[in-house]
């Protein structure tokens, strides 16, 4: 997804009939019509997610690559269809470039720990951002202390946007990997990242892109934004939970030692050597998420059903509009005001902690996030210790920022 | 049920104008509590009169929910005996874990304000937090107090 998609001329979504596909969203929260406005943490499923798991424990549920019977051929051939969906879905040259995880954080885990250790070393230089989660932050710590590499990292600016002459000043010849994220959780902000590849490409880094909050947004083109790795996780893409993706370059996956030993990752076995699999097998040990990965596939095909194109007309409109009704309450400050953003809205209120405004809102079914957002450092850049997030999907409607902003006067009449 | 039944005047009051906030300069014990969930950090400064709390006071910054019950805290256990902070800290704890009917206003008094926060499972901590760290104080730890 980038910043310059111009909405006006994509398709309409029929918002109102496609909510009718979410079974858990025509419920009432104490007493009130849920108003799901977490989607950053993760977001509901379709019915057509919920009946691929159901299918496939009532009609297939068998191990994969090592039945003849059956079930087994029929899950292994799902399996694979679904391997086969994600490559489609963010325009990968083969499915051996598609390892299936259990999500974003064990993508980014598995490159630190297989790539990192095999081809950095020690006085390497490692850049990431300020606005990373956690889940970009800690396994390069982890992998810097065991290798003696450095960590760098890119600050950025009131706004919440990367301060692209310090990324220009921070990427040397010693920096041999550049992992940043492509929507940040906390921040709403799309980072430039097809061009930020190309530079650290021109000074010979490899790039990795944490997706997590970039796929459910937006069409995502691997090949186009040019990087070697891009994670992301299938229940923020409206498929199931412990089912995530690491996109990485055959050639690169291929050079790399496997993450875990185990079964089916493996040709043969013998106590004196051991020939690893082929990809995408080599990194997928032991019995994966067999229905995560189909549902994950059911997910893309719903998604893709709907539209990328139309999808991200949808929420830049509700964005814009949120934005604009959330900023005009008086005492909210607006937390991450980049130019361009994506699904996310975090702010803070005069006099009334996130956590506090968290329950109020629920108290009136209205759900979001109140908290560090698992980006403690932004939390720092911005001098606050938590903030209020409310995130959203393409099911969310004008009506429901609308009620938002009714929670936020009903939390400042409790506290006045 | 009302949200007000929550954030009652109390609560309200409490949180906006905490007692006894601010540090506490010739302190004789100072101990952080910390929740990492949520990022609620507060530090308690306790100076003993033999074995009585002779002054007590709180800084940091948290919910409504924590501000608020560690300012009615800081309140009630001035001038109590290690004995006595220990057994209200007891009855306090139980009012938002147990199932009571009643709180039981008279060692409670205005604690009972905080009766609500039971009805919310996830706010519990954030009402707790200054209470185990008075609790590990006076027990004479010096290690931060973390809710997880």
């Amino acid at each position: 997804m980038n910043a310059a998609a111009s909405p006006d001329t994509a398709p309409v979504l029929d918002v109102e009939r496609l909510r009718a596909d979410f079974p858990i969203l025509a419920q009432e929260i104490h007493g009130q019509p849920l108003v799901y406005l977490d989607n950053a943490a993760t977001a509901q499923k379709p019915l057509a997610v919920i009946q691929t798991l159901d299918r496939y424990y009532r009609e297939y549920n068998a191990n994969i690559h090592r039945g003849v019977h059956t079930l087994s051929e029929r899950a292994t051939a799902a399996h694979d269809d679904a391997r086969g969906k994600v490559r489609d879905f963010i325009n990968a040259a083969s499915d051996k470039e598609i390892i299936f995880t259990r999500g974003t954080t064990e993508s980014i885990n598995l490159v630190a720990q297989s790539y990192g250790r095999a081809n950095l070393k020690a006085g390497d230089e490692i850049l990431i951002t300020e606005m990373e989660h956690h889940s970009n932050i800690v396994p390069w710590q982890i992998l810097c202390e065991q290798i003696g590499a450095e960590l760098r990292v890119v600050p950025i600016d009131d706004n919440g946007e990367v301060m692209l002459e310090e990324f220009e000043r921070l990427l040397g010849p010693r920096t041999r990997l550049v992992s940043i994220v492509h929507v940040s959780n906390a921040l709403g902000t799309i980072n430039p990242v097809r061009d930020m590849t190309a530079r650290a490409h021109e000074l010979g880094a490899v790039v990795m892109v944490d997706g997590a909050q970039a796929v459910p947004h937006g069409r995502v083109d691997v090949r186009e934004i040019g990087c070697e790795f891009y994670a992301f996780s299938g229940h923020k893409l409206f498929g199931p939970t412990g089912i995530g993706v690491l996109y990485g370059r055959e050639e690169l996956l291929d050079a790399m030692p496997p993450y875990q030993g185990g079964g089916d990752m493996i040709k043969m076995v013998t106590f004196d050597k051991t020939v690893y699999n082929d990809l995408p097998h080599k990194f997928e040990a032991g019995t994966p998420h067999i229905a995560g990965a189909i549902g994950l596939g059911a997910a893309i095909d719903y998604i893709s059903g709907l539209g990328l194109a139309a999808i991200q007309a949808h929420e830049h409109d509700l964005l814009e509009y949120a934005t604009a009704a959330v900023a005009a309450v008086d005492g909210v400050r607006l937390i991450g005001t980049a130019a361009a953003r994506a699904g996310v809205l975090s702010f803070i209120m005069d006099g009334i902690h996130p956590h506090d405004l968290g329950t109020i809102l629920d108290h009136d079914g209205i759900a979001i996030r109140a908290g560090h957002h698992c980006a403690m450092p932004v939390m720092d850049r911005f001098g606050v210790p938590a903030t209020a997030r409310a995130s959203f999907a393409f099911y969310n409607t004008r009506q429901e920022a609308d009620q938002l902003v009714r929670g936020l006067e009903k939390a400042k009449k409790v506290f006045s | 049920m009302d949200i007000k039944d929550l954030y009652q005047e109390v609560i309200v009051d409490h949180n906006r104008s905490p007692r006894n906030f601010g540090p506490m300069e010739d302190a004789d014990r100072k101990l952080e509590g910390f929740n990492p969930l949520c990022g609620d950090r507060l530090t308690l400064y306790l100076k003993m009169d033999g074995d009585r709390i002779g002054d007590i006071r709180f800084d940091g910054h948290g919910c409504a929910i924590s501000v608020a019950s560690a300012s009615l805290m800081t309140e009630a256990m001035k001038g109590k005996t290690v004995a006595e902070a220990e057994a209200l800290f007891e009855t306090f704890h139980d009012l938002l874990t147990t199932d009571q009917q009643e709180p039981d206003l008279d060692k409670l008094g205005k604690l009972a304000a905080l009766a609500g926060v039971r009805d919310y499972p996830t706010r519990v901590k954030c009402a707790t937090l200054c209470w185990h760290t008075l609790h590990s104080a006076l027990e004479g730890e010096d290690a931060p107090v973390s809710t997880e």
